[in-house]
């Protein structure tokens, strides 16, 4: 298993199955599969986002949905006031960074769960205010967004455009994590996770860096939420619900913390899982998928506490 | 109006501060976040909506069936709670510090969806405890209700004060909150101890489930989140494992919601975010909560 992972070939393998995915899907008159494969993606890109902050860094976020809200959002009034696609997103992108700093700034100096709390506070802050701002945002009755066709030469199909930009991002993302982790930068996280004040004391910045993680988060959240405006075509503040945060969370901790492949399987397995569920289980079943999906997050944390492919330094940390 | 919302605020704070008890004394013990304590509270409901119909067949009618009505839903919660603790945190327990908080994320779900799955999907009516009337006091009208769940919460506290300040077994979860290893030394079983604490504070919480089920009414399936998410809020402004701490941030929340609602324009639209950036600049003053106490780093 960790030879097979170690393999070299094995992400580019994986790069262009994923790619040749839609399309053997559609071709199995399967369509549904190519939005559970963008969905699985988004969640791909939250998760390594929030790895950077739960997983290298080791802070506690449970607020994570207000910066993919925040991404989702700036997107939509942009495309509103007439900006293109394209720079819709960057615009995303750099309002969470900056919204991101702005709260690290402030909240960093708390620790441990008081962080969570905090991050909690601030993403149900963040939902109502969305829900309440119906000047900008709409409020509850949600926001239309134009259309924006992408990648028309590949596929018609909406869906496939998106799956693949999606993807795209993920490729993107999954690069830039793996070069931080290996450098200096992602060194002084781990430094920082496995002891804060032996870090503290080997002369790294602690709080800068802390800052660094927290912030980068940001910008796979605004990405992920950009993306999922422009696909959707549509934003309420019922998509970003306390509940998606949790589900992050347990993407980073179940899949492995600090593990760039174990956060790819958590949100294969916990994002894909209950879709698959809803179009593959009868009708007398389909009701049970919140249960299994409850029992599954139960039992693998029973069998595997350390996630299901942890980053080999992390499982020396926890067992020793 | 201004007592009426007082009450109010008194009535809202009393069951937040109850559910807030039973995150902070599994937090003193294990530094644990229960996740899954709102949905004990939402069965504690749910299980005295079941005894309501049974109790008066058991103890009669009055005020022995509610009593009786009462204790039972107090102990099938703690029950679930010591249930949930015995097969889905004790084998994380050594291992890491997240791994709990997902199995309780996962217990969460399935007892939510149990009760969606074989009882009901729908909002069910929760059936009077008492006649309810109207007190004047001080030119204001109470309703009885509103007495009743106050007294209840207010007997229950004072109860909890009285086991952990001046009972062994309060002695000994005291013991096992200050350092779990040493108690282990000193003769306390803290697996049982840590039994003790699910119990007692699953107790908590299905008491305020009955009480939120009284106060509003009515219950469904998903009625523990809201509950639950602002208590353990309440927990951490007082001070996250300080007992004291979670019944004075329980009363705050309370006291912020209703007076959010009640005296600012458009309030009940922006209360959870004024309850919540309260939330934050107090932490930010005090990180570790109104009473909790600075806990010196590990060196």
């Amino acid at each position: 298993m960790t030879k097979l992972l170690r393999w070299r070939w094995l992400p580019w393998i994986a790069l262009a199955l994923a790619a040749a995915f839609p399309f053997i899907a559609q071709s199995l008159e399967m369509p549904y599969l190519v939005r559970v494969g963008g969905v699985v993606g988004l969640f791909m890109l939250l998760g390594m986002g929030l790895n950077f902050t739960l997983g290298y860094a080791g802070l506690f976020d449970l607020g994570f949905i207000a910066f993919y809200a925040i991404g989702a959002y700036t997107t939509s009034i942009a495309m509103r006031a007439g900006v293109p696609a394209p720079a819709a997103i960057v615009l995303s992108v750099a309002v969470t960074l900056g919204m991101r700093a702005l709260l690290g700034l402030t909240i960093l100096r708390l620790r441990g769960d008081y962080l969570a709390v905090v991050t909690m506070g601030f993403g149900e802050i963040a939902r109502l205010t969305i829900n309440n701002l119906d000047a900008l945002t709409n409020g509850p009755k949600g926001m239309q967004v134009a259309p924006w066709r992408p990648l028309a030469f590949l596929s018609a199909d909406p869906n496939v455009q998106y799956y693949l930009l999606i993807l795209a991002g993920v490729a993107v993302g999954c690069l830039a994590s793996r070069r931080l982790e290996n450098s200096r930068v992602g060194r002084a996280w781990i430094a920082i996770r496995e002891d804060e004040i032996a870090a503290c004391l080997s002369g790294i910045p602690v709080r800068q860096y802390k800052l660094l993680a927290f912030t980068l988060s940001g910008a796979f959240a605004g990405l992920a939420g950009g993306l999922f405006a422009l696909w959707e075509q549509f934003v309420t503040p019922e998509s970003f619900v306390f509940w998606e945060s949790i589900l992050v969370v347990s993407i980073v901790v179940l899949g492995g913390m600090g593990s760039l492949e174990g956060v790819l399987l958590g949100a294969l397995i916990l994002a894909g899982v209950p879709p698959l569920m809803q179009a593959t289980l009868s009708a007398e079943w389909i009701n049970y998928r919140y249960l299994f999906f409850g029992l599954i997050l139960v039992l693998v944390t029973l069998f595997r506490p350390q996630g299901v492919l942890p980053s080999s330094r992390r499982e020396a940390e926890l067992t020793s | 109006m201004l007592i009426q919302q007082i009450v109010n605020g008194l009535t809202l704070g009393a069951i937040y501060s109850l559910i807030a008890l039973g995150y902070t004394l599994v937090y003193g013990i294990l530094t644990m976040i229960n996740f899954a304590h709102s949905e004990v509270l939402m069965l504690g409901a749910f299980m005295a909506l079941g005894l309501a119909a049974l109790a008066p067949a058991i103890f009669g009618n009055g005020v022995i069936g509610l009593l009786g009505m009462f204790a039972l839903s107090m102990a099938g919660a703690g029950i679930i709670n010591v249930i949930v603790e015995r097969f889905a945190y004790r084998p994380l327990r050594h291992i890491s510090r997240l791994a709990p908080l997902i199995s309780a994320i996962g217990v969460s779900i399935v007892l939510q969806n149990g009760v969606f799955l074989w009882v009901s999907t729908q909002s069910l009516p929760f059936p009077e405890p008492v006649a309810i009337g109207q007190v004047p006091v001080f030119g204001a009208t109470i309703s009885t209700l509103q007495l009743v769940i106050l007294a209840a919460a207010l007997a229950l506290m004072g109860l909890l004060h009285f086991f952990v300040e001046y009972t062994k077994m309060g002695k000994a979860m005291r013991a096992c909150s200050d350092d779990i290893q040493t108690a282990g030394l000193m003769g306390i079983n803290p697996d049982f101890i840590i039994a003790l604490t699910f119990f007692v504070g699953g107790a908590l919480g299905g008491a305020a489930g009955v009480l939120y089920g009284m106060n509003y009414g009515s219950i469904k399936y998903n009625l523990g989140f809201l509950p639950g998410a602002k208590a353990f809020t309440a927990a951490v402004l007082g001070g996250i494992g300080n007992i004291r701490g979670a019944v004075l941030g329980g009363f705050i929340l309370g006291f912020l919601e209703v007076l959010a609602s009640g005296y600012i324009p458009n309030g009940a639209q922006w209360r959870d975010v004024i309850a919540f950036t309260v939330l934050i600049i107090v932490l930010l003053v005090r990180p570790s909560g109104l009473l909790g106490e600075k806990i010196a780093e590990k060196v």
